[in-house]
Order: C-alpha cells, then structure tokens, then sequence
C-alpha cells in the first residue's frame, strides 16, 4: 500500500468514527441510553449497544446521516435475545446491539428507514419471535408451513428435529399484492421454473405485455442451515459455509473463516491470505463467464452462450487438476488454506489468465459490434442510481448503478490490502450496464490473479487452531463474486458453534428486482432477472 | 419455394468431414455407449427435467455443464425439457427443503409413466452436509420413490454420464 492510499484510509475512518459517535450523541439527546463498547467485541467493527426502544430511532439516524443499511441477525442467549444491526459508511462497520426478553421481545422496526431491512426483519421474526412493532409490510417471509406461527425455530428450545407434519402443506394462502381493474391480469411463475435453476416465486400483474407489478416470493430452499451451523466445530462450519450458495463456495467459506478467526484471535499466514485471494478472484472469474454467456444466452445470442461456456470450462478443469475441485469447495478450512501453488501451476495459471484475457478481448469486440444484443441490452432492466443507492445494492447490481462500494478496496482485508483493487463501476443502471461491469471485473480479476501470483509470499499454509472463549464472537466482511459477504459468528463453552449467521450480497439485491422488472415487457424478465442472478439457497438459507 | 428445397435436396451436403479433433476420451467413450442406450430404449431420445428440490445450488452448475461444448449432452440423444409432462426422467436435487416438499411431488404426479427419478449430489442421495431436520426432508427418497442415483458434491459432469448410463444399462 502507497503513502496516498493509507492517509486515505485514515480519512475514510476517520469519517465513519465521527459519524457513529454523532450517532451517539444524537440518540442521548432524544433520551436513548446507548453507549459505544470500546474495544468492541467484532473487531475491527465499532460497537454500540443501546436500549431497544431506541432501534427505529437509530435506523432514522442512521439512515439521515447516509449510513447503508448491510445486515441483522438476532441470537438466543439463554436468558433472553440479542439483536444485531450492522451499518457502513466510507468502509467503515458499526455493529448496533440490543437485548429483548425472551418472553415476547418487541421494538420498533428500521425497515421505515432502510428497504433493505424489510424482509430481513420479517425473517427474524418468523425464526425467533421477533415483533418489529411499526414495520410496514409485517407479512411472513422465510416461514411458509413447516412450521407454525407460534414456534420459532432459530430459540434454542426449539429442536433441530422441529415437529414436522408427514407431508409440509404448500404454501398456498400467501397475502400477495393485488391489482384490479379491466385489462390488469396476474402471471403466477414457479416456484419450479422452465429452466435448470433454484426455485422461487414470481407474482407478475401485467397489462398486455408490460409489468405493472412484481412481488417475489422467496423461501422455498429454506433448509435450516443457520439452526444445523448450531454445535459444529469450526471445521464442519466451514464445510457448511461452503454449501450456503455452491456457486459462492470459497465465498462463504472465507467470511465463515474470518469471522472465526477473529473469534479466535487467529492470524493466518500471508501465503494463505494470498492462496484465499487467489481462490476467490478464480471463482469470481468462473461467475462472470457464465453471467456473461448466460446473458447472451437469455436473448437468443447462442455464440456467446457456447463460447464464454467454453472459456469457463477451461478454468473449471484447471480449478480440478491445481486444486482438486472444480467449484473449488472445502479449499479454504479455519487457520488457512489446504492447499499450496506449486510453481507450475502458477505458471499454468498464469499462461491461462493471459490466454482468457485475449480471448476476451476478441469476444468484446464481436459483442460490441452486435446491435441486436445491444437491442435487448440497452435500456432494459433499469435500477436508477438513486433507488440503487436508497436500497444499498451492493456488488455488481449496486456498481452498475454507481455504487462503487467494493469490500476489497473500501474496508481492505488481506491480501486485499496489500494489492492494487480496482473497481468497475456503470452508472446507467440497465441490463447493458451489468453486463459490462462484469466483463470488467473479470479483466480487473485477472490482474488481481497476477498480481498475486506475481507476490505470492513463501510460509505456512495455515495456523493452528486455538479454542475461543465461551462466548467469543466474530464478524467478517469479504466481497464474494456477487458483493459483499457479511458474517457473524459466536461459540459456546466447548468451542463449539453457537451461532451462524451468513448474509448473502442476494438478500440486500433482491428487492431490487421488483423495481428492475417494472415497464418492462414480460419476456424480457428472464433477462432482467439473470443480469442480477440472485443467490435463492444463499438468500434462504 | 418447393423448387428451392428441391434444389437444396439435390445438391445435399458437400462439406468435407474434417478429422475429429481429440477430446476428452472419456466423455467420448461414455457419451457413445449413452447414445446406443438412449437408441435402443428411448427411440434415440431421453428427456430429462431437473428440478432442484433444495440444493445449494453448485449440483445445478454441474448439470449445465453438460450443456457446454466440451461434454455437449443433446449429440448422445439427451436433452433437458421444460416441463415434467415432457419428461421421462426426473433429475432431483437437493436435500428435499420442507418447502419444496408439495411442488416436488406435484411435478412427479405431472410426468408421464414410464418415469425414472434419479437422485443427484451427495443431498439428494442421502441428505448431504443438511441431513433430515425442521426445514430439510433429506434425501429425495424420503419424498419420491427413487430409481438411481449419482453421488457427489457436486458430481462432475463425466460423474453425471456414468451415472445416466448406470442407471439405464441392461441388468447383469
Ligand atoms: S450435493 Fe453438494 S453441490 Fe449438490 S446440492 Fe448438496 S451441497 Fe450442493
């Protein structure tokens, strides 16, 4: 890092501290009891607990001094419930906690404030008995009907066995939105769809060809994994972590990691740091070619659907013979990484970056010069920078509507830190914008392969592992190939899990779809909806 | 426009065969002995729909690689549907989510006789990294009567071959 690019990051720090102990202030004076935990315990986040009476009041807070909203989790402490809120501003994290009474914990709601937190507090309702007393839309949400309203399965007095019937009902009463009126007629799709893909519901109200409505239904792949995370050692959490959305394997596997190791107080070593990189930016390669062919695809442009599928072959069978996986799962275990980079295969990797950027380069330009790709593109599926911005889209949703937030170059971990992130950004907002993002992120990844390979530290693999206190807690952010990962983890008195909570960059870009869709005609949802390709296991878990 | 087909008819194909170029030698030798089976049984035509019934999703990547010109599925005579109506094998994955439970049997209900289910991914096989618990029913042979199955996590595509074959060579 250059002497420009750490003052920068002070100033950036700088910014969110001040904004957070304004925070403070502003919420005494309304007469909240918060306070400011110093040194907090998710490092390097800053940690505020305040009364829940308080919560709506610090989400408007927040919310007025231009925080994004990125996650809440709630945990079972014995004795009553934690609730969490974690907040960003210029890469820097705050962790809002308040405690609730296990007997009927109530408070008033953020989701007036941060859109994003809609579903998620409906979803903390459902798994923990939650009441968010002025939410706007207090609907169910992960809960379908395998369990019922009263039981809550994420309250330890809940078993992980639950109390199933032989067969779970389908979840045939839900209140959807309505439209009336002559010529307003309903398209209800999946939650199996015509395709090889996760399934979901989609409620489409339409006039002739155009959406007028779109409300999604999520939660048919719900299969408890945060209830499941409960009692595994941190070797089998990370087995887990990399099942969350397969796709995002080294994803999810790296956030688990840190956020334990943090727990831990475990550093790893910088080959290890750089080896984790260098899986990710490989996965994030492997994503970007199968969007970008599966684009094309969705718009009948079958020479781009085969020849990025080819491309990303190529790098499957090379995550196989240097890795011994082509998704490139159970790579990256707590303390490391198990496995090394032979020179050779640096090499090969590198002859492989060098080759795909080239190929890439012809591809860009046949693609360029294709005007009925940039028929279907262009203007499709717009997310204006404003409701971009009011959501908090991260990853390449948020960053082809000018959202430049990049985990790996706002709130730098290593070896993020250590390279030279670049980040690509669009502001139109439209199909045609993230499809080209994610050519650029492909092109910056692979420098980012380089880079590394290029520096590639010597030195242990991984770190030992050391047993964290009861009650140890650890929080990590990382940029998974869709955005930002956010994680959060606590262990009980035998080192085991007590609690897992992934957050996948889907469940904060899903929203936005409903709005992508709207004016849009029909058959172009297929497009709009793959140019976000949302994680459905990631989101419900 | 008769006269153009006529002529089209007539001239035929002139292009030169050019010498196969090496490919991967396995999908080549499982992939022909696929197409004889799918000749014999399936009139030269096996039509699978995929439903995922709970999976991670990384069984699905797997699968639409055998859609990629490396491995190019439809050439053996195997080709995925859109719908179950069309569909002479169910290839489920996923532990089977509670969720899912209704819309997986519904969809088994919608595909004609004769029908294969065929259990995909260490999940589907017997619960995977989810096993049975208040959101999961485990494997799919929990939910649907199951006819084969292809383990792994994900299986590979040339896992997927063998395992199509497995399923619908003739008995020892
Ligand atoms: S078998 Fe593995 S890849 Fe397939 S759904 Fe299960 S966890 Fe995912």
């Amino acid at each position: 890092m250059n002497d420009s690019d750490s003052s920068r990051l002070e100033t950036i720090h700088a910014k969110g501290g001040e904004g957070f102990s304004s925070l403070c202030l502003q919420l005494a004076q309304q007469h909240i009891d918060a306070h400011a935990v110093d040194p907090g315990p998710l490092p390097p986040a800053t940690y505020l607990e305040l009364e829940a009476a308080g919560w709506g009041l610090a989400g408007q807070l927040a919310c007025q001094q231009g925080m994004r909203w990125a996650a809440a989790w709630a945990e079972d402490v014995g004795d009553g419930l934690a609730l969490m809120a974690c907040l960003e501003i210029a890469g820097s994290y705050l962790i809002l906690q308040t405690a609730l009474p296990a007997e009927h914990p109530e408070l008033p709601s953020q989701a007036p404030y941060y859109w994003a937190a809609g579903r998620v507090e409906r979803s903390i309702h459902d798994l923990f008995g939650v009441c968010f007393t002025d939410h706007p839309d207090p609907k169910r949400w992960t809960r379908h009907q395998a369990w019922d309203e009263k039981t809550h399965p994420l309250r330890k007095s809940f078993p992980v066995a639950g109390f199933p019937l032989a067969e779970t009902p389908p979840d045939s009463d839900y209140p959807f939105f309505k439209a009336h009126g002559a010529s307003v007629y309903e398209i209800p799709v999946g939650p199996i769809h015509a395709g090889i893909i996760e399934p979901g519901h989609f409620r489409f109200q339409a006039i002739g060809e155009t959406v007028l409505h779109l409300e999604e239904r999520l939660g048919y792949v719900h299969k408890g994994i945060e209830k499941i995370a409960e009692g595994r050692d941190p070797g089998e959490l990370a087995r887990l972590a990399g099942r969350v959305s397969g796709d995002t394997t080294v994803g999810h596997t790296w956030a688990a990691c840190m956020a334990m190791e943090r727990a831990a107080r475990l550093e790893i070593p910088p080959r290890a740091a750089y080896i984790r990189g260098i899986l990710a930016e490989r996965e994030r390669i492997i994503n970007d070619l199968w969007d970008l062919g599966s684009l094309c695809n969705d718009v009948g442009f079958g020479f781009g659907y085969y020849q990025f599928g080819r491309l990303r072959e190529l790098w499957l069978r090379e995550n196989l013979t240097t890795f011994g996986h082509r998704l490139l799962m159970d790579r990256i275990v707590p303390g490391g990484v198990m496995v090394d980079i032979t020179d050779e295969a640096a090499d090969c990797m590198r002859n492989s970056a060098v080759s795909l950027r080239q190929e890439l380069g012809e591809l860009a330009r046949t693609l360029d010069a294709n005007s009925s790709l940039e028929d279907r593109f262009l203007g499709t599926g717009m997310l204006p920078v404003e409701t971009a911005a009011a959501l908090g889209a991260v990853g390449y949703v948020g960053r082809a509507s000018g959202q430049t937030f990049d985990v790996r170059k706002d709130a730098p971990y290593p070896p993020y830190d250590r390279l030279n992130v670049r980040v690509a950004s669009e502001n139109q907002g439209d199909v045609s914008s993230r499809f080209w993002v994610r050519y650029k992120e492909l092109r910056a990844a692979l420098r980012l392969i380089e880079e590394m390979l290029g520096d590639l530290p010597t030195g242990a693999l991984s770190t030992p592992w050391q047993t964290p206190q009861e009650g140890a807690k650890g929080f990590a952010a990382v940029e998974g190939w869709r955005g930002e990962i956010v994680c959060y983890v606590s262990f009980d008195q035998n080192g085991r899990i007590r609690r897992y909570y992934p957050r996948d960059p889907s469940v904060i870009n899903w929203p936005a779809l409903e709005k992508i869709a709207l004016n849009n005609l029909v058959p172009d949802f297929p497009v709009c909806n793959k140019s976000m390709n949302a994680s459905y296991s990631g989101h419900d878990l | 426009m008769l006269s153009l087909y006529g002529k089209i008819f007539r001239t035929g194909t002139l292009t030169e065969r050019v010498p196969r170029p090496v490919r991967d030698e396995a999908v080549e030798r499982e992939g022909e002995k696929l197409k004889a089976i799918v000749g014999k049984r399936f009139q030269g035509s096996l039509a699978i729909r995929q439903v995922d019934a709970g999976s991670c999703n990384g069984c699905e990547l797997e699968i639409h690689a055998l859609n990629n010109v490396y491995y190019d599925i439809e050439r053996f005579g195997v080709h995925f549907v859109a719908s179950p109506r069309h569909a002479d094998v169910l290839l489920v994955t996923g532990p089977v989510s509670r969720h899912m439970q209704a819309p997986l049997k519904r969809v088994y209900e919608a595909t004609a006789d004769p029908k294969w289910v065929i259990a995909v991914g260490d999940c589907a096989a017997c619960g995977g990294e989810f096993g049975v618990s208040y959101a999961s029913c485990g494997a799919v042979a929990n939910v649907l009567p199951v006819d084969g199955v292809i383990p792994g996590c994900p299986p590979m595509p040339i896992d997927l071959l063998r395992g199509l074959l497995a399923l619908f060579s003739p008995r020892r």
